[in-house]
């Protein structure tokens, strides 16, 4: 296997005196879902936030490999004045949230656009003015945002309002719009929050399909163990902000210290 | 049922004439006489009979099924928004017939009604600019009144020390007063929502204080006379100044006074239809999107690579650069600016043109600036009342339609012939996918 789509190397994240995450290391292999798993409060989110460019690590680096070679997120976000989280998505890392943030008052295929404002023509003039690039851009970020519709099913709600969406179909929304920015890794946090059991599988469908035909890599939150251990690849635990376990979804369900940190163990059974 | 209803209406009534008892009591049942108050209780009962009556009318109207599916549409808030279905009508013809009789308009009507209508244009332009940044964009400014001032005043200034004239003030306005909204746009951007809106309020008054009291250069409360316009060098005076030419002497017609008013007019109602259009273009266009999309949820754009505060950035500028664009027209159509035209008070009306407008809908935008500037000049007569009216009437509308006058309609997309249907992967998209 060539070099890892995203290395994060000791990463250290710090809020005053808290330590939320401490010496973190692990990898996303390209074409694979990885999981991030851990009991409430380990530090999942924060380390999420850290990967996506909305946090700054306090210490350590986390590389994405790009084409021309691995890129320090870090320094993305205190570049002077133009420097800030939106460059972590333009170097290829898109994310959904744990509680859908969509535009909720624009149509679902808008949604879709603003997601693509990369290669739409964003010339005032030639917008104003229709030229045939600004047309020509404009129908082929229609029909890209149409094909992730589709992909999502999700194509007979193209022409509703965001906002009126069930919550499992504005869960695969922010999917698909997240997958319109042409990511290299897209960051799913806690995806099945709030799903019912069938609308977990489809989501589960989804994002194998993801993996599978479009060798998207994919890195997952998630406290539904089922889902889990259906879709990953590769598991990493967080408890307390450390990495406790990590490899095969097998390894991980039979590692002693991950049954450990779910389940609470025994004064004894901690001397022994 | 209707025994029911009975007591509920008593108490009803009853409790409206106790509260509106407490109001008028003071207010107008204690009138001062020199030193002393004189009792005048009676008046206030009898105003007080009169709201309850009103208030039981009301109510029995409202238990009819008339008055029933009346409040049931008035308070029919919906979502607000919709979208287009993209099967409606084109609304070309009408456009064109509005286009047309705008056009025509100062041929029917007389001075005073054109002026009237010059100042309605003015705020449609003002309405619209600060649409971009309050409706589309999300910020609240409460100083949109600088930038106004520094379009008009640019033309009365520059003319006096550049000789600058209204074609090329209405060329450089939009640019500088843009430079003034990035100028204040830079700093502020990190702020949100009240924050914002203090800020840009400070900012209105810094330009107004600035043209208050330096006098040296602007001309303080004294104000500045600004140059009458000309069209292709002819003038619309009498006698021309020395060398030039009066338009009524070039084309060989009587002289009239209004000549200049159709002019500026004329000017002024395509430079709107221009603005309408280029904001109708930016919804659909990807920059107005972003507008939108980070009024919605700013976290979400920068998830998505939105550059938050250039977008910002835009939005001020061009709204800027409109309310420069109306700054010239007013100067021009009043020949005198001071300072005393662009207070807190204007600032408050553009933004109550644009909320009760409805917030981004260009349409309501435009009806409520026609409405807010045509509407007091009709009632004229209450000139003392104008104010009660206008804040009445905004009550009543929060209450009623808080998402506006007009609903926000959304266009609707459809994939192209060549993608529907088919499972085929947009160029770009497959390269994507194939990393």
């Amino acid at each position: 296997m060539s070099q890892p789509l995203l290395d994060v190397r000791n990463v250290t994240m710090r809020f005053g005196g808290i330590v939320a995450n401490r010496d973190v290391s692990f990898s996303v292999e390209r074409g694979a879902v990885t999981a991030l798993i851990g009991p409430n409060g380990a530090g999942k989110t924060t380390m999420f936030n850290c990967i996506t460019g909305f946090y700054r690590a306090s210490e350590g680096q986390i590389l994405l490999d790009g084409a021309d070679g691995p890129q320090d997120l870090g320094a993305l976000m205190i570049r002077p004045i133009t420097g800030g989280s939106h460059l972590v998505t333009r170097a290829g890392i898109a994310r959904t949230f744990q509680n859908t943030r969509l535009f909720k008052e624009m149509s679902v295929v808008e949604n879709l656009l603003v997601a693509q404002h990369r290669v739409t023509a964003n010339n005032l003039l030639s917008g104003v003015f229709q030229t045939s690039a600004f047309r020509r851009a404009e129908r082929e970020a229609v029909d890209r945002a149409y094909y992730w519709l589709r992909e999502m099913n999700l194509a007979d709600d193209a022409n509703r309002l965001a906002g009126e969406l069930p919550y499992g179909r504005q869960r695969r929304l922010e999917i698909a719009r997240a997958m319109c920015t042409g990511p290299r890794l897209i960051c799913l946090d806690e995806p099945a929050a709030g799903l019912n059991p069938s609308e977990t599988r489809e989501l589960s469908e989804v994002i194998k399909r993801l993996c599978i035909v479009h060798g998207q890599t994919v890195l997952v939150i998630e406290h539904d163990m089922g889902l889990v251990m259906r879709i990953s690849n590769h598991v990493v635990v967080l408890d307390h902000g450390e990495v406790i376990s990590d490899g095969t979804p097998e390894h991980v369900a039979n590692d002693p210290a991950v049954i450990a940190a779910y389940l609470g163990v025994s004064e004894e059974e901690m001397k022994a | 049922m209707e025994t029911n209803r009975f007591p509920a209406l008593l108490k009803q009534a009853l409790l409206t004439f106790t509260v509106s008892l407490i109001l008028f009591g003071p207010i107008s049942g204690l009138v001062l006489d020199g030193f002393s108050f004189r009792n005048e209780l009676m008046r206030a009962v009898l105003l007080a009979a009169v709201v309850t009556a009103g208030r039981v009318a009301i109510s029995l109207v409202q238990m009819t099924g008339f008055g029933q599916k009346l409040s049931s549409r008035m308070t029919d808030r919906g979502a607000g928004v919709t979208v287009l279905t993209g099967q409606e009508k084109s609304p070309v013809l009408l456009l064109v017939l509005l286009f047309v009789a705008g056009l025509s308009l100062p041929f029917f009507t007389d001075k005073y009604f054109l002026g009237i209508a010059i100042l309605a244009l003015i705020y449609c332009l003002l309405g619209l600019g600060l649409n971009i940044v309050v409706g589309l964009a999300g910020l609240l400014d409460l100083g949109f009144v600088a930038f106004y001032a520094v379009g008009a005043y640019l033309l009365a200034l520059g003319a006096q020390y550049l000789g600058l004239g209204f074609w090329s003030a209405l060329v450089i306005a939009p640019f500088v007063a843009g430079l003034c909204g990035m100028i204040l746009a830079f700093p502020v951007l990190k702020m949100h929502g009240d924050y914002l809106a203090i800020v840009t309020l400070g900012f209105g008054e810094i330009i107004r204080l600035v043209l208050n009291n330096w006098l040296e250069f602007t001309g303080g409360p004294n104000g500045a006379p600004v140059p009458a316009p000309t069209f292709l060098g002819l003038e619309f005076t009498r006698t021309a100044k020395q060398g030039g030419v009066p338009i009524h002497d070039y084309f060989g017609i009587a002289y009239s006074a209004d000549y200049k008013f159709w002019f500026i007019y004329l000017v002024l109602f395509l430079v709107v239809c221009l603005v309408i259009y280029a904001v109708e273009r930016l919804r659909v266009m990807p920059l107005g999107r972003m507008w939108e999309a980070l009024r919605e949820d700013e976290i979400a754009c920068r998830s998505l690579g939105v550059n938050h505060v250039f977008t910002k950035l835009t939005a001020f500028m061009l709204g800027a650069s409109t309310g420069g664009l109306a700054g010239v027209f007013f100067a021009v159509h009043q020949g005198f600016v001071n300072p005393t035209s662009f207070t807190f008070f204007e600032s408050a009306l553009i933004l109550a043109i644009v909320v009760l407008g409805g917030l981004g809908s260009t349409v309501g935008v435009i009806a409520a600036a026609l409405v807010l500037t045509i509407l007091p000049e009709l009632l004229r007569d209450f000139a003392e009342y104008r104010v009660l009216i206008f804040g009445i009437m905004m009550v009543v509308m929060m209450i009623w339609k808080p998402r506006g006058l007009v609903r926000i309609r959304r266009p609707a997309f459809f994939p192209s012939a060549a993608a529907d249907g088919g499972e085929a992967l947009p160029a770009a998209g497959k390269a994507e996918a194939a990393r």
